[in-house]
């Protein structure tokens, strides 16, 4: 029985689409940010990986797949991007400001939290490329000489948490502007959070989309400087 | 037909962003590359909006699903995650949750501010 499920190559992606649709199901039905159908599938998907005993590498045998998409989506996010440049002509000043910001408080609050904790400088340079993508993060923290592995961990599960509250977040401070919207997002929680971003609406996701972009590579030049102060 | 070379383009751009990535000794993945790439062809008019808009639309509104592997893969790292299980999760969302606040708060400050300027100097 188990041999079946993991020699089908169409398993893989199989589940994870039942899990999201499931999960997009839930949110319509919930409407409460917890069920964020991304979130849901993950738990579902995970669920039955273990109670079915089925390895990791057997499922993503075929869900390698719908990472291989990530790639093409994202040269996609030039579209909306392109479509609202006016937008983005006509408030550079504050997109870059707020792009800016956002990093280095990305930076210095993991500094900070570092030194609380008492981690040491392995543990401390794994965490600073966080924020961004993942594609430039591991760059980062391979580096840096941090635990690549963990920072896609901590990568990941930052995307996954801007993506399920970033509405609630944004209302809590009271950032209402679509463009400010947009460039929270897409600076704290880079793509994934970008997803939910789309979602919200064509300004809040290009302007999102353009966070990944800028705050990556100003997290490269940032990341590097911070790795000395601990 | 159309999908079809809509579906084309983008992955050749893709395939560029890979040539550019493995080429240039810079932290920049594919990815970010071809986005310039699609954004450039956009904006110099050799590409028009309706030549990939369709196809475009569709893979960013699946976009969530295809984090899905990754993030079921966190099952993975769980060894090496419950070393330091309260530090590591409280750091990942209370760092998020401040950037997310001051980018967010900056943008809005500035972007207000500059309004006000602007609409003096055409009073």
């Amino acid at each position: 029985m188990n041999e079946m499920f993991e020699n089908a190559v169409f398993f893989g992606v199989t589940i994870s689409l039942c899990a999201y649709g499931l999960g997009l199901i839930m949110q319509k039905k919930f409407k409460i940010a917890v069920f964020n159908p991304l979130l849901i599938s993950i738990i579902i998907t995970m669920l039955v990986l273990k109670v079915g005993n089925i390895s990791y590498d057997k499922y993503n045998e075929g869900a390698k797949y719908l990472s291989y998409f990530l790639t093409p989506a994202t040269v996609c996010l030039a579209v909306p991007l392109y479509e609202k440049i006016e937008l983005l002509k006509s408030n550079w000043k504050a997109i870059i400001a707020g792009i800016v910001s956002g990093v280095i408080t990305s930076l210095g609050s993991i500094l900070a939290m570092a030194a609380f904790f008492g981690l040491d400088h392995k543990e401390y340079v794994t965490f600073l490329p966080k924020s961004i993508t993942t594609a430039i993060g591991m760059g980062v923290a391979e580096e840096l000489g941090g635990y690549v592995t963990l920072t896609v961990a901590v990568i990941i599960v930052t995307g996954i948490f801007g993506n399920v509250f970033a509405s609630a977040i944004c209302k809590i401070f009271k950032i209402t502007d679509p463009i400010a919207v947009g460039i929270a997002i897409g600076t704290a929680s880079h793509a994934v959070g970008t997803a939910r971003a789309m979602e919200i609406g064509e300004t809040e996701g290009a302007m999102s989309s353009l966070s990944i972009a800028v705050a990556g590579l100003i997290t490269v030049v940032g990341a590097s400087i911070f790795a000395n102060f601990m | 037909m159309k999908y079809l070379k809509q579906f084309g383009i983008i992955l050749a751009i893709s395939f560029a962003g890979e040539l550019l990535n493995k080429i240039l000794p810079l932290p920049i993945p594919a990815s970010i590359y071809g986005l310039v790439i699609l954004f450039a062809l956009l904006h110099f008019g050799i590409l028009k909006v309706d030549h990939v808009k369709e196809t475009s639309t569709f893979l960013i509104e699946i976009m969530p699903l295809m984090f899905i592997p990754a993030a079921v893969g966190l099952l993975e790292s769980w060894g090496i995650i419950k070393n330091n299980v309260v530090p590591y999760i409280v750091m990942t969302v209370v760092s998020t949750i401040v950037v997310m606040a001051v980018s967010g708060i900056v943008t809005q400050l500035v972007s207000k501010s500059g309004c006000k300027t602007e609409r003096r100097e055409q009073a």
